[in-house]
C-alpha cells in the first residue's frame, strides 16, 4: 500500500504532547496527521505517576505550567471524557530546617509567577494533615494542584483530536523523515507517505533519533519511573504528597485515587531502553520506597502493594525539556524530553505548540527549552 | 567453578523431583515454597496435628502422595529448604523472597520454576457472591482445614478436578447437590483415543464418576451456566443452568465450586522474561519451552503444571527433566538413557494432556453470551459491559490496553482469574482471533506485598 496524505502539520509521536498538539491544532482549524508507532499514550504518558503539580518546578517553567493547569480545569468539557482530574491540592514536605528554608524560599519566588503557596508547619500541619509522619517539619501546600489518571489522559486527547478531524495513525512505524524542498516527507513502514510544510517531533525517548536526522542531536537518556500501587482503602488522603529533599532516595511521592488505591513512586529511577521499549522496576527500589513511604505516612505501613510498573521516560542533563522551533530547519518543531515531569504540562504544551505552529509565536515564554542550548553539549548549563 | 547455585521454586511434585535429581547429582539446591509444608496442591500435607488418614485425603493417589512426601523428608538435610517464603520478584539473576516481612535476594546460576496451576475460570452472573469458590479452593478447604465450603454444595464447570473434588466431598460426608458439567458426553467420548495414552488414569476417572452416580449425585453434562443466585448479605442461594435438553433448572445450594480445568501460573516465568506463545488448542498463551522444560532465557527452566497442565504424574517427570536440563547446561554429567526414557514418558504425558483438554474443553463459546451486567473482574468490580465498552468504543482490542482503560485484571489477583475470560470477551466483541488480543503481562509482586517488608542481609 502507498497511500498518500497531504496535510498542514505532521506530528510524530502520540504521547500526551503529540496528541494534545494535534487536538489544539484542529481547534484552530489546521489539518494534522498524528503518527504513533504503538498506541496513543502507551509509553511515558501512560505509565507516569499522574501528577498535576506546579509547585517545585523550575521557576521559568511556571508560566507554561499555569497555562496547562487552566486547561486541566476544563479538560472534561474540551475532550468530552473524564480523565479523573482531581484538583485536590499538592503538599510538598520537608524533613529538616534546610529543606524547610528551601520550600519557604521557593514560595516567595513562585508568587511572582502567579503561584500562591502556603507554608504550614508543626501542629498546624498535623491538624490539617494528621497522617503525616513525626519526622515531617513543614510543608508547602498548593491548593489548586492535584492529579489525574495518566492511562486515560493522552488517549482521550487522541480520540478527541480524531473526532474533530485529525488523521490518527497508530501502530505506524516511521522509516524515513526528511525535508524535500519546502515540504517534509514522512514514509511509514507500511508504505504510507505523508507530506506537510510543518513537522512536530514529540517522540519522547525516541525524539533524539529524529532530531539527529535533522542535524540536532541532544544528550537524551532513557530511564523508568519506579511506580507501585496499593490495594484500595477508604478515600482519605486528598492532596498529592511529595518529599522535598536533596537526597534522591528520600524523594518519594504518593496520591490516593478516588477508588481508594494509593499510587506511589520516586526514590530513584530504573533502567529503560528506547531500543526495546522496556523499562523495569528494580526490586531494591521498591523496598527502599517502602521505608520512605512508611516514614512519610506511617499508617501506610499496614498496606500491601498489588502491582509495580515502569515506562520509558526521556531525560536531559539539565532536567528540562526540549520545546520550540528547530534552530536549523524551517517548519520543524520539537516537544520531547520532559524529564519525568511532563504529564502536568501536556495540555499546555499542546496548546502552546499549536499556537507556535499556527502563528509562528507564542505568548508563553519557552526560550529556556530551546534545542539550541545543546548546540555544543559541553556548554550545557544546569538550572538551579 | 564453585558449586552451582540452583533455585527451585515450588515443593510440589515437580519441585520435589527436581530437587531429588539435583541432590542425586551432588548439588544442594535451594527449594523455595510458599507453604508451611511440602507437597504442593494435589499432594498437600495437612497441618501438623490434623489426623485424617492419608487414604481419606488422597484416595486413589495415596501411594503417590506418600512416595513424594517420603522423598522430600529424606532430602531435607541435603537441600536448603526455605518454606513459607514467597518468591515475589525475579530480576537480574536473583530471586527475591519474602517471609514474615523480611525480604532477601538470592542469586542463581539455574532457576527451576515449578509454580503450579490455578483454576481456569469463566465468569457467570452472580459469581461474585460469597459462597462461590474455585474448585482448587474447595479442595484446599477440605485438605488443609478439614472444612467444606458449604452445607449444600454444587460443583460446576468441567475438567478432571470437577469429578475429583466432588467425590472427595462425598467421601468427607458433605452434601453434594449436583455436578454440572459444561462438556457434552459425546465430546468426552471423542477424546477417548488420546486418553488411552494412560489407561489406568482413564479407568480411575471412570470409577470416580461411577462412584458419584452410586452416591445418588445428580450428574448433568452439556449444561450451560446461566446464573448463580443469591444476595450480597447472605451469599449464594442457588444456581440456574440450561440442561442439555433445553430445560432451565435451578439447584438450591449455599456454596458452589467452579472451575474449567487449570491454567499454568506463569507470573514468575514472565518476570524471568521468558517468551510466550499461543496454544490454539487450549486457547491460551504459555511459556515457550523445549521438551526438557528449557525456556528461551539461559538458566531458566519450567516444570510441572506451571509449564503444561499434565497433572501430578507429568509434573514429576517434567521436574526431573528440568533438573537434568539444568545439570547439562551447567556442564555436569547426566545419564543419557535416563533422560531419553523420561522424554518418552513426557511425550505420553503431553498426549494425555491434549486428550484431557479435548475431553474437558474450555467453554470459550460462553464468553459471547455473558450478560452485560455480569462482573468479569471480581477484584476491581468490572462488568462485561465496561469491558466491551472499552473494546468497541475506545478501540482497546489488546488486553493490556483494555486493562489500562477499564481496570480489568488490575486488582489483587492481577488477572489470574479473569484474564483468560476477559480476552475471550474482547475477542468475541470485536470479532478478532483470540491470539491477537494478547495476554496480561505479569508484574511484581507475584502476590500482594506488605509495605512493612524490609530487606535483610542473606
Amino acid at each position: 500500500m502507498s497511500e498518500v496524505t497531504r496535510t498542514d502539520v505532521i506530528v510524530i509521536g502520540g504521547g500526551i504532547m503529540g496528541a494534545a498538539t494535534a487536538f489544539f491544532l484542529r481547534k484552530r482549524g489546521i489539518a494534522v496527521a498524528l503518527i504513533e508507532r504503538g498506541l496513543i499514550g502507551q509509553q511515558a504518558s501512560g505509565t507516569n505517576f499522574g501528577n498535576v503539580r506546579r509547585q517545585g518546578r523550575y521557576l521559568k517553567q511556571l508560566p507554561l505550567a499555569n497555562r496547562s493547569r487552566e486547561i486541566w480545569g476544563r479538560l472534561q468539557e474540551l475532550l468530552g471524557e473524564d480523565v479523573e482530574f482531581l484538583p485536590s491540592g499538592h503538599l510538598r514536605l520537608a524533613y529538616n530546617d534546610e529543606m524547610t528554608a528551601k520550600i519557604e524560599d521557593y514560595t516567595g519566588q513562585a508568587r511572582h509567577y502567579g503561584l500562591d503557596l502556603e507554608i504550614i508547619s508543626g501542629n498546624a500541619l498535623r491538624d490539617r494533615f494528621p497522617f503525616v509522619g513525626p519526622e515531617v517539619r513543614a510543608g508547602s501546600y498548593s491548593p489548586h494542584d492535584g492529579h489525574a489518571n495518566p492511562r486515560l489522559a493522552a488517549p482521550a486527547f487522541g480520540r478527541a483530536a480524531k473526532r474533530i478531524g485529525a488523521a490518527v495513525f497508530e501502530n505506524t512505524e516511521i522509516v524515513v523523515v526528511e525535508k524535500a524542498g519546502d515540504e517534509f516527507r514522512v514514509e511509514a513502514a507500511d508504505g504510507r507517505l505523508l507530506y506537510a510544510p510543518q513537522l512536530l517531533i514529540s517522540a519522547g525517548a525516541w525524539g533524539n533519533r529524529l532530531s539527529t536526522q535533522f542535524g540536532e542531536p541532544v544528550p537524551l537518556t532513557a530511564h523508568g519511573p519506579q511506580m507501585a500501587v496499593t490495594e484500595p482503602l477508604p478515600y482519605a488522603i486528598l492532596p498529592v504528597i511529595g518529599v522535598a529533599s536533596g537526597i534522591p532516595h528520600e524523594v518519594v511521592y504518593l496520591r490516593q485515587v478516588k477508588r481508594g488505591n494509593i499510587v506511589f513512586g520516586g526514590g530513584g529511577r530504573g533502567p529503560a531502553s528506547a531500543d526495546t521499549s522496556r523499562a523495569n522496576v528494580l526490586p531494591e527500589n521498591t523496598l527502599s520506597q517502602f521505608t520512605q513511604i512508611s516514614r512519610l505516612v506511617p499508617a501506610l505501613n499496614r498496606l500491601n502493594i498489588i502491582r509495580v510498573w515502569s515506562g520509558v521516560e526521556s531525560y536531559l542533563p539539565d532536567d528540562i525539556p526540549i520545546m520550540g522551533p528547530s534552530a536549523k530547519v524551517a517548519g520543524l518543531h520539537y516537544a520531547f524530553g520532559f524529564c519525568g515531569h511532563g504529564f502536568q504540562l501536556g495540555p499546555g504544551v499542546g496548546d502552546v505548540m499549536a499556537e507556535l505552529i499556527a502563528t509562528g509565536k507564542t505568548e508563553t515564554p519557552i526560550e529556556p527549552f530551546a534545542i539550541s542550548r545543546f548546540r555544543n553539549t559541553k556548554d550545557v548549563a544546569l538550572p538551579s | 567453578m564453585a558449586d552451582p547455585r540452583v533455585i527451585i521454586i515450588g515443593a510440589g511434585p515437580a519441585g520435589v523431583r527436581a530437587a531429588e535429581t539435583l541432590v542425586d547429582a551432588g548439588l544442594r539446591p535451594i527449594v523455595v515454597d510458599e507453604d508451611a509444608r511440602d507437597g504442593g496442591q494435589i499432594y498437600r500435607r495437612q497441618p501438623e496435628g490434623f489426623t485424617r488418614p492419608q487414604s481419606a485425603l488422597y484416595g486413589s493417589e495415596t501411594a503417590r502422595a506418600q512416595a513424594l512426601h517420603t522423598t522430600f523428608d529424606r532430602l531435607k538435610g541435603r537441600i536448603d529448604y526455605r518454606r513459607r517464603h514467597l518468591a515475589w520478584n525475579i530480576a537480574n539473576g536473583h530471586v527475591h523472597l519474602v517471609s514474615d516481612g523480611a525480604a532477601s535476594a538470592v542469586p542463581y546460576d539455574a532457576l527451576i520454576i515449578a509454580a503450579g496451576a490455578t483454576d481456569r475460570l469463566m465468569p457467570v452472573k452472580g459469581w461474585d457472591y460469597a459462597g462461590t469458590y474455585s474448585l482448587g479452593a474447595a479442595q484446599i478447604a477440605l485438605k488443609a482445614q478439614a472444612a467444606s465450603i458449604g452445607r449444600r454444595v454444587v460443583f460446576m464447570g468441567t475438567g478432571p478436578l470437577l469429578q475429583l473434588v466432588a467425590s472427595q466431598y462425598v467421601q468427607a460426608g458433605a452434601e453434594v447437590v449436583a455436578l454440572l458439567d459444561t462438556t457434552p458426553f459425546l465430546t468426552q467420548v471423542k477424546a477417548l483415543p488420546r486418553l488411552i495414552a494412560r489407561p489406568a488414569v482413564l479407568l480411575r476417572g471412570m470409577k470416580l464418576v461411577a462412584g458419584l452416580k452410586l452416591s445418588g449425585i445428580a450428574i448433568h453434562r452439556g449444561v450451560t451456566p446461566l446464573e448463580i443466585h443469591g444476595d450480597a448479605e447472605t451469599g449464594v442461594s442457588g444456581v440456574s443452568v440450561r440442561l442439555d435438553s433445553g430445560e432451565i433448572r435451578r439447584f438450591d445450594c449455599d456454596a458452589i465450586g467452579l472451575g474449567y480445568h487449570l491454567r499454568p501460573e506463569t507470573q514468575l516465568a514472565d518476570l524471568a522474561r521468558c517468551d510466550f506463545e499461543f496454544d490454539a488448542k487450549s486457547r491460551q498463551f504459555w511459556p515457550t519451552l523445549d521438551i526438557d522444560g528449557r525456556s528461551r532465557i539461559n538458566g531458566v527452566y519450567l516444570a510441572g503444571d506451571g509449564a503444561r497442565t499434565q497433572g501430578a504424574d507429568g509434573a514429576e517427570i517434567s521436574g526431573r527433566l528440568a533438573a537434568f536440563a539444568a545439570l547439562a547446561d551447567l556442564s555436569l554429567r547426566v545419564p543419557e538413557q535416563r533422560v531419553s526414557a523420561l522424554r518418552i514418558a513426557a511425550k505420553r504425558m503431553e498426549r494425555f494432556r491434549e486428550g484431557i483438554a479435548a475431553a474437558f474443553p474450555w467453554p470459550d463459546f460462553l464468553a459471547k453470551a455473558i450478560p452485560d451486567e455480569t462482573i468479569v473482574c471480581r477484584c476491581e468490580g468490572i462488568t462485561a459491559r465496561e469491558l466491551r465498552g472499552v473494546a468497541l468504543e475506545k478501540t482497546a482490542h489488546e488486553l493490556n490496553r483494555a486493562k489500562a482503560f477499564s481496570r480489568v485484571g488490575m486488582g489483587r489477583c492481577q488477572g489470574r482469574y479473569c484474564g483468560h475470560a476477559a480476552a475471550e470477551i474482547i475477542s468475541a466483541a470485536v470479532g478478532a482471533p483470540l491470539e491477537t488480543i494478547g495476554r496480561l503481562r505479569g508484574q511484581a509482586p507475584v502476590k500482594p506485598l506488605s509495605i512493612s517488608t524490609r530487606s535483610v542481609l542473606t
